[in-house]
């Protein structure tokens, strides 16, 4: 019982950190129905730029600038390259975030090289929290927790209590009125990327040192944050979180519990077939849940897609 | 006109693919591993290994037959099966006959293959594979053939060798196994359920498991079931971000006993570890480097210190792989692959890591010294990641695994 | 999805079936595969012309769902490298079980598998366009990626499954050991595959793909079942993409997991629209100057990933027409007859283009070497020249040479501008 509750919790910091990733995706996403394919090398960006800070500053004061700096640098691409390529349809500016993507994990080991880098937590948060049946809960965790949820209000009001947020809304249903009303739509748009990749960056700096900072930190995440939107509902900030947690919840316990496929199978009346070696499903018999545990979403957005297409809290079809 | 454009494309393409021009007399050996891409870092660090190793070990000794120069020649494969056959091939059309390959075993099992079916085939331009890195015992067991071999010692032979040191503590009780959901992770959790089962009688595996190579985000949930099993050691092939990962949510969650593993150092992963890895962190390997087994393989890691500051010396065999491929050379007395693979067989080397190694003829899988490292800044020669910590020899297994079975039914030319 | 669109108006203008000006290109292909081999006698230049043809098949494919049928796969590879499993499978029952199956015909069943897998995936995948579609294939695609590497009885793991193609019963006495006759058989079933490609793009059912493309709700209301046009072609390509498969298992008599990821997904997307997406020849463009990148300059560059980035990127964002698109925009000029008032303009543009990339490229390079060579390591050579990349002349040369070419273009370009300008210029009809 005391390990389902340290569960929870973990599933918690993952599916928080996923979410600090979604929001900024989803938001892009349902504004210019471009699925930006570069969103995690925002967040590789934001891991690198935070580990060279803090190896003159410590890590406090890249928390606060590597965000703007993946921001600025979000605007950039955007102004000066998705603004081009907007104009040509959606598949071109997919495959233009797709070749981002390659760029910027390229031009990152141009500059840092290959290896691991040696980002580290502050030392200010390096101990245990609590401690439930000699479980150890990091600190740090605690503050990825309290962080995103912050992220989570801070955008939650903007978008629904501002006037900003409210030209945000309405820009993303009807951009040519919001344009005719007077407002600059395009400077909106730039706004909610830079915006959107500074939340990607700000998932680096407080992720790299917990899931490591490496050339590939962006391919482990690839896919995944796409699946959580979609899954959650394109534009919508509560189906980002929605999903996101439940994606947390879903791998944490799927690698929790070493449930093994072959017994699920033989108690609802299957029988295990005699010689399992030569079997063309001898894998299946043996496989756990724990195996699998990653690949699950993207089975759980195959269900979700079939079933209801527009996500579980979307509003239109795409 | 087509055929027009097609010579002048024709030159082109020669010219492209005949590369650069190499000093026609030396040696050449294509280093087919991953130079670019995400997991590019033991790609470069094995191609400094291999230069230098070359450089120092081989040409500055004078070369080999009198004078000729060993030159290391980089392909990059991308850790794809399908681009290194087409380096492969490349390579052989530059003339080349030795090849390298270490980084995947899947990578290396399609090399050696294709290089058995090659050699059948085209028997006027016959490979050598020297295989310095890839442990899946099964590349010298059911799938060994005449022309590869192996400098590093195996998954099954590192296991044999941590489960003779590991059956002298008394104080393990529980060993938990995890690794990567791939043929290596495999092994590595087969063969240590054999050889605990096997030496161990008071111990038991509290936990075997499986998880997806490079696609798990967060470890903390495994961290967490180690900690429920009471677990006493762990035990891991994890490499790469995964073992950084792995070994990062352990330390965190609490746990206080040793972690062996196979590839916790180097690339980054000493320095990552730093601090809370010391007194967890295992790591079972040939080639110990502290305490340095003499002034001359001081003098040589200080060498490639200087030379490649971004670099470690982290696959000491490549060192033995050179000096032992040098030696196979000079005694069949030209570069001919069949008399060369003939002298490897059953060589006796004198190690500059100290100890000897031994090419096993039934097998051609290298017969050497294993030890187990500790993770630490005490006691530290030649530190590694430009830190403060290293590896330090604690307990060494003389000739690991000298008489283990194997299933290799050689056919020799 | 305009940029279909615009090709697809002028596509559908022909009105015989099948015409003398449309046999030519084809015949001349085939005399060019046919003299390719005397012109490229190493293995190595074999072994790259046999990846090429694999890619353009896949990718033509690809370019079935993409370019005409506008839908957005991130997991085709999937189809290919099922055809080609089963393929090498196959080729181990001809070894071991003395199946009678000769090697030739070997990639028309992975076609079928390619096909049976696209019909089983295609019917519940299909049934919705754009961003649904899309999603779904990324979905498949990673669990079945996911899947070859845990099912290892099919897949064989990491490891993957190998197969010897020479076990066979000898055809027309050939054991296909030899590099040049694997040359042969896949050239002769890439004509073959392309040709039915082409050919079915001009059925009825390729024209309708085209129509659901661009407007399904018009499609629908003209009774086109717009869910089963999408279906039909996501079959067909999936056919093509299983042949590719195939002749993947010849070639390398091995297949593994890379068939069937999402990098190798991703790839074929890149390739299909480098070449160009609304052109039929486009994907064949875009696989050879991929291949080549990738394994050519691979070569001479360690950071040969860094131009490919660029190359995709600068594409896309200057030529999203693709690398055809680039040539055929020259269609207009040349058939006013005013394509040598291009010449001047062009070839005052040569030479600083020219300059630029090398010398910008050659930055990169002394700025990589700089940073990244051993110790000690300060001789480089870039274009046959040696020099010492820490000392300050050629940083020097390479940064005036980059500034002093790209001032250049920016002088140059108005006038290209103009000149392009005049050249696309239709006289009105008095």
């Amino acid at each position: 019982m005391e390990l389902f509750f340290v569960n929870i919790l973990d599933g918690l910091v993952t599916g928080l950190l996923l979410f600090m990733l979604c929001s900024g995706l989803t938001l892009i996403f349902s504004m210019m129905g471009v699925l930006n394919f570069a969103h995690a090398s925002f967040y590789m960006l934001g891991a690198y730029f935070a580990y060279k800070i803090s190896t003159y500053t410590g890590f406090w004061p890249g928390l606060v600038i590597a965000p703007v700096l993946v921001g600025i640098a979000g605007a950039l691409v955007e102004r000066y390259g998705l603004r081009r390529v907007h104009q040509y349809g959606h598949v071109p500016e997919l495959i233009f975030t797709f070749g981002l993507a390659l760029l910027i994990e390229e031009v990152v080991q141009f500059f840092f090289g290959k290896n691991q880098m040696a980002y580290d937590e502050p030392h200010i948060l390096d101990f245990t929290a609590f401690t439930i049946a000699g479980n150890a809960f990091p600190a740090y965790k605690v503050f990825m927790i309290f962080m995103a949820m912050a992220v989570f209000l801070v955008l939650l009001y903007i978008l629904t209590r501002t006037r900003v947020g409210m030209i945000i809304q309405a820009a993303l249903s009807y951009p040519n009125t919001v344009q005719n009303l007077g407002h600059n739509v395009p400077l909106v748009f730039m706004g909610v990327f830079g915006v959107g990749t500074a939340l990607a960056g700000l998932a680096g700096v407080i992720a790299g040192p917990v899931l490591g900072t490496f050339p590939g930190m962006a391919a482990v995440l690839g896919s995944i944050v796409f699946v959580t939107i979609v899954i959650g509902g394109l534009g919508s900030l509560w189906g980002a979180l929605v999903a996101s947690l439940l994606i947390g919840w879903l791998q944490t316990f799927a690698a929790s519990y070493n449930i093994v496929i072959g017994d699920v199978l033989m108690s609802i009346g299957f029988s295990k077939p005699v010689n399992i070696d030569d079997g063309a499903f001898r894998d299946l018999w043996t496989l756990t849940v724990s195996q699998i545990g990653p690949i699950l979403p993207f089975l759980l957005m195959v269900l979700v897609l079939a079933i209801r297409p527009q996500g579980l809290f979307g509003k239109r079809e795409t | 006109m087509s055929k027009i454009k097609g010579m002048i494309l024709g030159t082109i393409m020669t010219g492209l693919l005949g590369g650069v021009a190499y000093a026609a007399d030396s040696v050449k050996i294509a280093f087919i591993d991953p130079l670019s891409g995400p997991v590019a870092t033991t790609g470069t660090n094995g191609l400094a290994e291999w230069k230098f190793a070359a450089e120092k070990l081989v040409n500055e000794q004078g070369g080999v037959l009198g004078g000729r120069k060993f030159e290391i020649v980089a392909f990059d494969n991308k850790i794809s099966p399908k681009e290194s056959l087409i380096q492969l091939q490349v390579a052989i059309d530059q003339g080349i006959r030795f090849v390298a390959q270490g980084n995947s075993s899947g990578v290396a099992n399609a090399l050696t293959s294709a290089i058995k079916k090659h050699n059948k085939r085209n028997p006027d331009k016959r490979v050598l594979f020297l295989n310095y890195s890839a442990v899946d015992p099964a590349l010298t067991n059911d799938k060994c053939n005449f022309w590869h071999f192996r400098f590093d010692a195996n998954a099954d032979i590192k296991m044999d060798a941590l489960t003779d040191i590991l059956a002298k503590d008394d104080g393990i009780k529980n060993v938990y196994i995890i690794g990567q959901d791939y043929s290596f992770g495999k092994a590595v959790a087969a063969a240590a359920v054999r050889n605990i089962g096997k030496k161990m009688p008071n111990a038991k595996v509290v936990g075997n498991e499986l998880h997806p190579i490079g696609k798990v985000k967060d470890f903390t949930p495994y961290a967490r079931k180690i900690m429920a099993s009471k677990a006493d050691a762990v035990i891991t092939g994890n490499w790469g971000s995964d073992m950084v990962g792995l070994g990062k949510a352990i330390i965190q969650a609490g746990y206080k006993g040793p972690i062996f593993t196979y590839y916790a150092a180097s690339n980054g992963i000493t320095k990552t570890f730093g601090a809370e890895g010391k007194g967890v962190i295992r790591l079972v390997a040939e080639g110990a480097i502290n305490p340095p087994a003499s002034a001359r393989t001081s003098d040589y890691i200080n060498g490639f210190e200087a030379k490649y500051p971004d670099h470690d010396i982290s696959q000491a065999r490549i060192a033995n792989a050179a000096e032992m491929l040098a030696k196979a050379i000079d005694k069949a007395g030209s570069t001919d692959v069949i008399k060369v693979a003939y002298a490897l067989e059953g060589m006796e080397h004198n190690s500059i890591w100290g100890g000897k190694v031994k090419m096993r003829a039934s097998d051609h899988q290298a017969i050497q010294n294993v030890h187990i490292q500790a993770h630490t800044d005490e006691n530290i020669t030649h530190a590694l990641d430009n830190s403060a910590y290293g590896l330090v020899k604690e307990n060494t297994v003389v000739n690991a695994a000298m008489d283990s079975p194997t299933t290799c039914k050689m056919k020799r030319p | 999805m305009s940029v279909v669109k615009k090709v697809s108006a002028e596509s559908n203008t022909t009105a015989p079936w099948i015409s003398a000006s449309q046999i030519t290109p084809w015949i001349l292909a085939i005399v060019f595969l046919l003299i390719l081999p005397l012109i490229f006698t190493s293995g190595s230049a074999l072994t790259i012309m046999n990846q090429m043809a694999i890619t353009i098949i896949f990718a033509l494919a690809y370019n079935m769902l993409l370019g005409q049928g506008g839908m957005l796969s991130f997991g085709h590879a999937v189809y290919m490298g099922i055809g080609g499993f089963f393929c090498v499978h196959l080729m181990n029952m001809i070894e071991y079980d003395n199946l009678w199956l000769p090697l030739p015909f070997l990639p028309l069943f992975g076609g079928l598998f390619g096909l049976i897998s696209a019909m089983f995936i295609g019917s519940f995948s299909t049934s919705r366009a754009g961003t649904v579609f899309a999603m779904i294939s990324l979905g498949v695609g990673e669990l079945i990626a996911a899947s070859s590497i845990i099912v290892v009885a099919f897949f064989g793991g990491e490891e993957g499954i190998g197969g010897d193609r020479t076990m066979g019963p000898s055809t027309f006495g050939l054991d296909f050991a030899s590099q040049i006759e694997v040359y042969y058989l896949t050239a002769t079933w890439l004509v073959i595959s392309a040709l039915a490609m082409f050919l079915f793009s001009r059925t009825p059912i390729g024209r309708i793909a085209n129509a659901v493309r661009d407007n399904e709700e018009r499609a629908e209301f003209l009774g086109y079942s717009q869910r089963n046009v999408r279906f039909i072609s996501f079959c067909a390509s999936g056919f093509f993409a299983g042949i590719a498969g195939g002749l993947f298992a010849i070639n390398y008599e091995i297949l593994t997991e890379e068939n069937l990821n999402l990098a190798t997904s991703g790839s074929i997307l890149l390739i299909t629209f480098l070449g160009g997406v609304g052109f039929f020849v486009g994907p064949i463009i875009g696989a050879i100057v991929f291949t080549l990148l990738q394994t050519v300059l691979s070569l001479y560059t360690e950071i040969w990933q860094l131009y490919l980035g660029t190359l995709f990127v600068l594409t896309v964002m200057f030529f999203p027409f693709g690398l055809t698109g680039l040539i055929a925009i020259h269609l207009q000029p040349y058939k006013l007859g005013k394509i040598s008032i291009l010449f001047r303009p062009y070839l005052h543009m040569v030479v600083p283009a020219v300059v630029c990339v090398l010398s910008l490229s050659s930055l990169l390079e002394i700025a990589f070497h700089a940073k990244h060579a051993a110790i000690g390591e300060e001789q480089m050579s870039l274009f046959g020249i040696g020099f010492n990349s820490h000392s300050f002349l050629p940083w020097m040369i390479v940064i005036v040479l980059s500034i002093g070419s790209g001032w250049m273009i920016r002088r140059i370009a108005p006038g290209l501008n103009e000149s392009w300008d005049e050249a696309n210029y239709v006289e009105p009809r008095v």
